[in-house]
């Protein structure tokens, strides 16, 4: 179950896409969410659904991969389209089924905000399907850096998620460890009670969390001792390289809210 | 020769809420030279990650003088010196700080400001150096135990150390990594003078040295070649530690009333002692 889900995953490979700088992706990405929302008929949603699946057709995922992996978050989908479906009351009636009666004005929103949804969904999936986790800390540290001036400890706050990310298959290993380790003294967390299973995490935590406390001090000592005092007077070994690909995704962009502001609808 | 390290004297004891504190390190002397590869060997809690602490300036003596590089180890030097000694610790994981092999091994160059394009090629000299030159973007959790551990020793070889320092950095591999990181260390002493220290456990790893330092309670109870040492079997079985499997079968055989003369800390020295006690028979 959780291997299926691909949300948040990488899955390397050499497309246009996945080569862009996680400067640009990132910038790109978190524009495309504000334009999302200039979307208001039925031109501009269909701009941002061709555009997506464009992108997607770039980035050489599968189609079928990326909405198997996205199933659950399609199911929200689906429901809030249901729900706009049956309880929007405007508009002229489509359907007059005796005990439900589907509205003109109801279709209409239940699919511009699935589309709405659908499309920030699929893009921030692209994002991180093509760019390391490690490409995205870079790039958000090198894009956050004017916010050292405001005294927000951007090196800091980089270092930690890149070695969270670094330990992350570490602790799930040693969690399995520990949870085979207690299943052999006959602890049991598929049976029983809430209560019973909550109790049954309790012996399977606390061993995690006094290992992990061990690991963070043997690192920080390994950090020390390695000449490591805080962002000052580092350089870096990852070096980020912004190409003239990046800026086309930049104008891209533009040329993207243009054809939005052009075509949306009045109000 | 040049000094690389020397303790004069050096004490430690940690504070403990509870109880008499005891000294971790008690008046301890010794000079390392250059080039010098020196085990130290001591059961367990008696003060050897200490030494080592000291060495790099995690800890500093309350008694006593450390010199380190000819310089006393102070606040002021104490970045300097500890860029140019290396230290590997004993957990693989826990000391691996980037998120793949080449950033692990950058690690320290980034730390001290060197520039990226010096940084490049001693990355890739340092892995060369350790036999990983074909892992740069592997990521921690796909690499053996003697991978990682040979990781960190690149990356502590990266910042061109004089100095080595391995905590027991082979007790927790198994037999294959352990003889993999060792060689790896022998080779790296022959052919660029390195000096190691080697806290250890393992006697390939004492046999290897030029001298051996026995700790025992926070003191130094002896130091000497290895064969000198290993002639004292009964004091070190005495403080728990083990000997060579070869030293023990010919104290063994001795008991028995074989005359076999000499010590013997390898098979193919024992070997040829029996061969030769057998043809004089
Ligand atoms: N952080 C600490 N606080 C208090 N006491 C400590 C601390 N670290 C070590 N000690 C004590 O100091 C003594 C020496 O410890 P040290 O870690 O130097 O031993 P060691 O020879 O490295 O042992 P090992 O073979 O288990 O690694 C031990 O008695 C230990 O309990
Ligand atoms: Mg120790």
């Amino acid at each position: 179950m959780l291997e299926k889900m691909i949300f948040g995953r990488y899955v390397p490979g050499d497309s246009f896409v996945h080569k862009l700088d996680p400067r640009s992706k990132l910038l790109f990405v978190f524009l495309f969410i504000i334009a999302v929302f200039m979307a208001n008929n039925t031109i501009t949603y269909a701009l941002l659904l061709g555009f997506t699946l464009l992108v997607i057709f770039i980035s050489r995922i599968r189609l079928y991969f990326l909405l198997n992996g996205l199933k659950p978050i399609l199911f929200l989908i689906i429901f809030t389209f249901l729900m706009h479906f049956i309880f929007t009351k405007e508009g002229p009636v489509l359907v007059d089924l005796k005990f439900l009666k589907i509205h003109e004005e109801g279709v209409r929103q239940g699919i511009f905000i699935s589309i709405r949804f659908l499309v920030l969904v699929l893009m921030t999936t692209i994002l991180t399907l093509t760019t390391s986790p490690i490409s995205i800390t870079d790039g958000m540290e090198t894009l956050l850096n004017p916010l050292k001036r405001i005294k927000v400890p951007v090196h800091e706050l980089a270092l930690m998620m890149s070695i969270s990310l670094r330990f992350i298959p570490t602790l799930m290993d040693e969690t399995d460890k520990i949870l085979k380790a207690q299943l052999a003294r006959g602890s049991d967390l598929t049976s029983g009670t809430i209560k019973e299973r909550i109790r049954a995490v309790v012996p399977l935590l606390v061993p995690l969390f006094v290992s992990a406390f061990k690991r963070a001090e043997d690192l920080a000592i390994a950090m020390e001792v390695r000449g490591y005092r805080g962002g000052e007077g580092r350089t870096r070994y990852r070096q980020l390289n912004w190409q003239g690909r990046d800026t086309l995704v930049i104008i891209i962009f533009l040329v993207l809210v243009t054809a939005l502001v052009w075509l949306r609808g009045g109000s | 020769m040049k000094e690389i390290l020397s303790l004069d004297h050096v004490s430690y004891t940690y504070e403990s809420e509870e109880g008499e504190p005891r000294k971790a390190v008690d008046e301890v002397s010794f000079t390392v030279w250059e080039g010098e590869w020196i085990a130290i060997v001591g059961h367990n809690g008696s003060g050897k990650s200490t030494l080592a602490k000291l060495m790099i300036g995690l800890l500093f003596p309350e008694n006593g003088k450390l010199n380190v590089f000819l310089e006393e180890l102070n606040v002021d030097n104490l970045w300097d010196i500890r860029s140019r000694i290396g230290i590997v610790f004993q957990n693989p994981d826990n000391q691996f700080v980037g998120s793949t092999v080449q950033d692990d091994v950058a690690f320290a160059l980034e730390n001290n400001g060197v520039p990226y394009d010096q940084m490049v090629p001693r990355v890739h000299e340092s892995l060369a150096q350790v036999n990983m030159e074909g892992f740069l973007d592997h990521e921690p959790h796909h690499l053996s135990g003697g991978q990682k551990q040979r990781v960190a020793i690149a990356g502590a070889l990266a910042m061109r150390p004089k100095l080595l320092i391995l905590d027991e950095a082979t007790s927790m591999l198994d037999p294959q990594g352990r003889d993999e990181v060792i060689k790896v260390v022998d080779e790296l002493k022959r052919t660029t003078g390195l000096t190691v220290i080697s806290i250890t456990h393992d006697l390939e790893e004492v046999l290897l040295a030029d001298k051996v330092i026995v700790m025992n309670d926070g003191k130094m109870m002896m130091s000497g070649k290895p064969e000198a040492i290993f002639a004292h079997g009964d004091e070190l079985e005495a403080i728990g530690l083990d000997l060579p499997f070869a030293s023990r079968l010919s104290r063994f055989l001795r008991e028995e009333g074989i005359a076999i003369q000499g010590e013997h800390t390898t098979e193919e020295e024992l070997v040829n002692e029996l061969w030769t006690f057998h043809c004089n028979k």
